[in-house]
């Protein structure tokens, strides 16, 4: 186990590299002089631009700067923003958490709903189940997220009044950050008894972002795993289980949906991407201060720092997203460890 | 003997004919077809379809209504945006801008796509890894934000939008390729192919390459579809095709703050977008189905 993600490292070395090389290029193949396009509309004197190309290191050749950018990037700097002047890394700490939160939300979500759909429709094969489920997921599949944050707002933000427009817990909750997490901070507040209520607020801010970011993921799911379970419950040992006399659940849960999650596994792993790039869709729709809102407006203010930044470090979460699916697919399935 | 001797007359249908009768057959990809079919004849005859010049302002209408609703007009059948603009015509000519946007994608990802994976293919020895690590670092970036990448680079614009959604959608089709191709490759036919002394490029695009035209295609197709909705995204954040041009996803990121007096502004331009690419899925099922039951997937 242990020399399978030595070796699945070893290979992600040149995707590494070449990633933050694409980080790199990125502010110095923006045309035209890079102080200039950062400064935008605001005069500089020469003797501001040459002491800002020097802070920046960019009048030192091109290997040198990236080699520069590389033994930043080992020791965690990620650069300075060019707006308020902090570290990048420090801002990403901080806005981190809210975008797992989101994510994680909307994947428990997407499995929640999206599992018991898949299985219901494989089981029922072809009744009106099994077509509402899939016209459901093929829709779902093909939703524009932003245009579907838009809607449920309308319906349940202006309509129905039920859950917040925007942000992440309401303003009159003033709740110390503890993991960044914030139904967990809420909850411990709440708890606590300073700011009661302050957990069900966090939860409705939660509700909405989380739905529209996870309905593609669902669709997927629920896509995926009917499949999958119907190929499964063909097999032989489908049938042996049944003949052993055991029971349905125990034949379905046990011996088919172990096998059938492979699949959702990996497509699931595949889906972190659309989570990533809907990230920034979502995000932007209901406020939500987490990465994907940060990089669109850092690309308004261009923040180029910021932007590399969040594009490198985007690109590290999905290939090691992606690393770890890997390898839950050797512990699900023992047939692939050996490659 | 062979009992199975068909009627005198009755030939066996053509490649042709039995496509289609099996994209007919399927229903839901036959209505999906004639659902893309309106589309396409909606942009492609917007100016004689459009009631109004897509980026007119009539200040005197501003948030009409649909004409269904109460305070509708029959001139604006699908009521005007806060700038009193004609939503039915900024649709009609978004069509326009979107399928453009698709196509012009598609293709440009397409074209490079099968070159570079055939390349990759039929040179495993040192181009096949330069060229698949090249595309695991594209991989790398999920396909939106590599769009906002490439934006941030070249600044937004129709034809930076082209631009970005075609390297979202390249390792996708060269590692496709690459995977048919080499599947083809270790076909008896391939082999004597070679054997009767046809040369590589003779190899690639006319041995090979037909064969494995089946999945490529449906690729295409749901990256036709994939394609409008990036576009559409970068629109609605204000990355993609700048206004006044009729686009719709900055339809919809203007319509954003009108949502409570003029919900119409925002349903329009996402429902169009939702058939749109639905009709074009359904399609690409519909395609795949048909063209090789191979790929057919559990159902």
């Amino acid at each position: 186990m242990f020399a399978l993600l030595l070796k699945k490292l070893a290979t992600l070395i040149p995707t590494l590299l070449g990633v933050t090389l694409v980080a790199f290029a990125l502010i110095r193949l923006v045309p035209g002089d890079p102080i200039e396009v950062m400064v935008g509309e605001r005069r500089l004197d020469p003797a501001a631009h040459a002491a800002l190309m020097q802070q920046l290191g960019l009048d030192q050749p091109l290997a040198v700067q990236y080699g520069r950018y590389l033994a930043g990037l080992l020791q965690g700097d990620l650069g300075k923003s060019l707006v308020t002047r902090e570290p990048v890394a420090a801002e990403f700490a901080m806005l981190f958490p809210a975008t797992i939160e989101l994510a994680l939300a909307a994947l428990l979500l997407a499995l929640l709903i999206g599992l018991p759909l898949g299985i219901a429709a494989a089981l029922k094969r072809g009744s009106w189940l099994d077509q509402a489920v899939m016209a459901l997921a093929t829709i779902g599949n093909s939703m524009p997220v932003f245009w579907w944050g838009l809607i449920l707002i309308m319906f349940f933000s202006v309509g129905l009044q039920w859950t917040p427009v925007s942000g992440r817990i309401g303003i009159e909750y003033d709740i110390t950050s503890v993991t960044g997490f914030m139904l967990i901070d809420s909850l411990l507040a709440d708890l606590r008894g300073d700011e009661s209520g302050a957990f069900v607020s966090a939860c409705l801010h939660l509700v909405l972002p989380a739905t529209v970011l996870g309905t593609i993921p669902m669709a997927v799911v629920a896509r995926m795993t009917r499949s999958a379970l119907l190929e499964v419950l063909r097999e032989d040992y489908m049938r042996t289980a049944r003949a052993k006399g055991l029971s349905p659940v125990r034949v379905v849960v046990h011996h088919g949906l172990r096998n059938a999650l492979i699949p959702v596994v990996t497509v699931l792993g595949l889906q972190i991407g659309s989570l990533l790039g809907g990230a920034v869709l979502t995000e932007t729709i209901f406020s939500w201060p987490g990465i994907g809102k940060w990089l669109i407006d850092a690309i308004a203010r261009r923040d180029y720092p910021v932007v590399q930044a969040g594009i490198l470090v985007s690109a590290l979460i999905f290939i090691g997203v992606n690393l770890v699916v890997d390898v839950l697919y050797g512990v699900l399935n023992p047939r692939m460890r050996g490659r | 003997m062979n009992n199975a001797v068909p009627a005198l007359g009755a030939s066996p249908p053509g490649p042709g004919a039995e496509f289609l009768r099996a994209f007919a057959a399927n229903r839901g990809a036959l209505l999906a077809f004639f659902v893309f079919a309106a589309v396409v004849a909606g942009a492609v005859f917007a100016p004689w379809l459009a009631p109004h010049d897509p980026v007119q302002q009539f200040r005197d209408q501003l948030l009409a209504p649909p004409v269904w609703q109460v305070g509708g007009f029959a001139s604006f059948p699908l009521g005007t945006d806060e700038l009193g603009r004609c939503i039915l015509s900024r649709l009609l000519f978004g069509a326009r801008v979107s399928l453009w946007i698709g196509l012009s994608a598609v293709l440009l990802a397409l074209v490079p796509g099968v070159v570079l994976g055939l390349l990759a293919a039929f040179h495993g020895r040192w181009l096949s890894p330069l060229i698949m690590r090249v595309m695991d670092i594209l991989l790398a970036l999920p396909g939106l934000l590599l769009a906002i990448c490439v934006i941030t680079i070249l600044g937004p614009g129709l034809l930076n939008t082209v631009l970005a959604i075609a390297v979202g959608a390249l390792p996708g089709m060269v590692r496709l390729v690459r995977g048919s191709a080499l599947a083809e490759l270790a076909k008896d036919y391939v082999t004597a192919s070679r054997v009767a002394g046809a040369g590589t490029a003779r190899l690639m695009f006319d041995t090979v390459l037909p064969n494995c035209l089946a999945p490529l295609i449906v690729n295409a197709t749901l990256s036709f579809s994939s394609a409008i909705l990036e576009t559409a995204a970068l629109g609605f954040l204000g990355l993609g095709v700048q206004a006044p041009q009729p686009e719709w996803g900055s339809m919809l990121s203007a319509a954003r703050d009108y949502i409570e007096r003029a919900p119409w502004v925002v349903t329009m331009p996402g429902l169009t977008i939702l058939i749109t690419v639905l009709a074009i899925n359904l399609m690409g099922d519909g395609l795949r189905d048909a063209l090789d039951p191979k790929l057919r997937t559990a159902s």
